[in-house]
């Protein structure tokens, strides 16, 4: 068998991402935290923005556990997002996201590369208020943690 | 392969029976089902009988006073007796038609539930249940008052029936458990905890929905109070299942949907309901499902329910063989010889995702996630796993692609 097919999904840059995220981490000066799953596989993702006076994000990380695809598509999105302002990243529609994810998806795979995505839109609406993290209650763990299992199902 | 006997059965022999099972997929990829555990495929008589019913035979039920009424009234019922047999019910009238195992174990929790358990009462069900034996009895607690707790599972995947004894209060009216894990693919002792049960002062009931379509399922031998399963787990069309209820129980609930059929007399002040089994069965049921339900029952006595059983641990114990060989494969549940044909795993460092999508670019169909599961998954401590599940027309050379695609997914993944 050879491993031509899985190059349409599984491509070099979305393997890239996946084995070497962009800013996969907690963002210490934080102003903007949210976090959201799915719970049909059990992703989750936590998205963490520095957003200045000028309204532009400085720094945009994420953490999280998930599929190779949720996790490369976060950490191509935390790159996207950065030097943006709100305006723009709020204007960064899902198809806009699913073409920074280059590879074809089914309909069942897009619901993953869109989550950082979704949470990403959701945490221009989070601010953090005096250092209490309302996106951020639940632990985000790192490769091993637990299920964290959602309220959406 | 783990034994040197002949396997019980012929599967190529059977796989001509199955025309979805020749389906070439990508283009070139031969069609690897191992996702039987969600639904099995048809076989041409199933599929068959459904058109000839539907060509020649089929009118409602119970209704007409016309020839294909009678008709299709006589197969609806020869499919309920082959049903009762099936099972082992001592009496047609248990065998209640419901749209699957989902439906019947919502008809149980509605109407005797509702009937029968206040604030205080307790309902003890697993932690390997599948979500259709648990959020039923979540729903009855919030209207009742009731309470659910929970028999725990062992890390070795199998029920802890050391706790149950402690488990079993006066309070407890119902004991819910599943005959054979959907992830775990583990086999309970069922007649141990329907015992239990009863001596607790409590009724069972039985989730048969996987054991129902690997070996016997004999509800008197059980002693079960309640028993549901689902007909296209086991060749039949959607869209039907079984309920078994003892006669006496189920002469003593309320009747749970209204409508046609379930009533005796309706007058402008009310209704007297029916009789057995019409009682439970409101509307126009499931008919031709029911019928091609019969004649999945033909087709799997005659190949044997004992035969299937023991092959699909046959290939349990394969794919436990060469899953093994593959590396960083970790397996959920008891070791194989206590399985019914469910093999669930982990891959190192790999979504279940991500290798349920390799493996279909090869042909292999499996399922990915928590198989309606989350909280055994919460206490397994992962969040998504993925399942192989087979069945009698499963072949030894398809355990093997399921390896090869996985070496695939780890090549992917350089893992």
């Amino acid at each position: 068998m050879s491993s031509r097919k899985e190059e349409e999904i599984y491509q070099e840059h979305v393997l890239d991402h996946f084995e070497d995220p962009y800013h996969r981490g907690e963002l210490e000066h934080r102003t903007h935290v949210h976090q959201g799953d799915n719970p049909l596989c059990g992703d989750q993702i936590c998205v963490q923005l520095k957003i200045d006076a000028d309204q532009r994000v400085q720094e945009a990380w994420f953490t999280g556990d998930g599929c190779c695809i949720s996790l490369a598509s976060a950490s191509m999105l935390m790159q996207a997002l950065e030097g943006k302002t709100v305006d723009e990243v709020r204007a960064f529609t899902a198809e806009e996201m699913l073409e920074l994810y280059q590879a074809r998806l089914t309909p069942n795979r897009q619901k993953c590369c869109l989550l950082s995505w979704r949470v990403s839109q959701a945490a221009l609406f989070s601010p953090v208020q005096d250092g209490v993290d309302s996106g951020n209650r639940e632990p985000v763990g790192g490769e091993q943690s637990g299920p964290h299992l959602g309220e959406e199902s | 392969m783990a034994s040197t006997d002949a396997p019980p059965l012929d599967a190529n022999r059977y796989r001509q029976d199955f025309p979805i099972l020749s389906s070439v997929l990508h283009g070139d990829q031969p069609l690897v089902y191992l996702d039987n555990a969600a639904t099995t495929q048809r076989p041409r008589c199933v599929i068959e009988k459904i058109v000839e019913v539907y060509e020649r035979q089929y009118a409602n039920v119970h209704r007409g006073i016309h020839w294909l009424s009678d008709q299709s009234t006589d197969l609806f019922e020869e499919a309920r007796e082959k049903t009762r047999r099936f099972i082992n019910a001592p009496l047609r009238e248990e065998v209640i038609f419901t749209t699957g195992a989902t439906g019947a174990i919502n008809l149980v929790a509605r109407s005797w539930g509702d009937a029968n358990l206040q604030a205080g009462d307790e309902i003890l069900v697993t932690e390997m249940e599948h979500h259709s034996n648990l959020v039923p009895w979540h729903q009855l607690a919030e209207r009742s008052g009731c309470r659910v707790k929970f028999i725990p599972i062992t890390d070795e995947g199998r029920l802890d029936l050391e706790q149950l004894p402690a488990l079993l209060t006066e309070k407890t009216k119902l004991v819910a458990f599943t005959a054979v894990s959907n992830v775990l693919g583990t086999i309970n002792p069922v007649v141990e905890i329907v015992e239990q049960a009863h001596q607790a002062g409590a009724l069972a009931l039985v989730d048969a929905a996987q054991s129902a379509p690997h070996g016997r399922n004999d509800v008197q031998a059980w002693n079960a109070d309640f028993v549901a399963f689902s007909g296209h787990k086991m060749l039949a069309p959607s869209g039907v299942g079984i309920l078994y209820g003892r006669a006496s129980l189920l002469d003593a609930m309320p009747p749970f949907l209204g409508g046609g059929s379930m009533i005796h007399r309706v007058t402008m002040d009310g209704f007297e309901p029916a009789e057995l089994p019409a009682k439970f069965e409101a509307g126009t049921p499931p008919i031709v499902s029911a019928i091609g339900l019969g004649a999945a029952i033909d087709y799997l006595e005659d190949i044997g329910v004992d035969n299937i059983h023991h092959y699909a641990q046959m290939l349990t114990q394969q794919a436990h063989d060469v899953l093994e060989e593959v590396g960083g494969v970790r397996f959920f549940g008891p070791p194989p010889a206590e399985k019914a044909g469910i093999v669930s795993f982990t891959l190192e460092g790999i979504h279940a995702h991500d290798v349920a999508q390799i493996l279909d670019q090869y042909g292999v169909a499996i399922r990915a996630g928590h198989h309606c599961a989350m909280p055994l998954h919460k206490r397994l401590g992962v969040a998504a796993s993925n399942r192989a599940s087979f069945y009698f027309y499963n072949t030894p050379e398809e355990i093997d692609a399921l390896a090869d695609g996985l070496r695939a997914a780890k090549r992917v993944f350089r893992r």
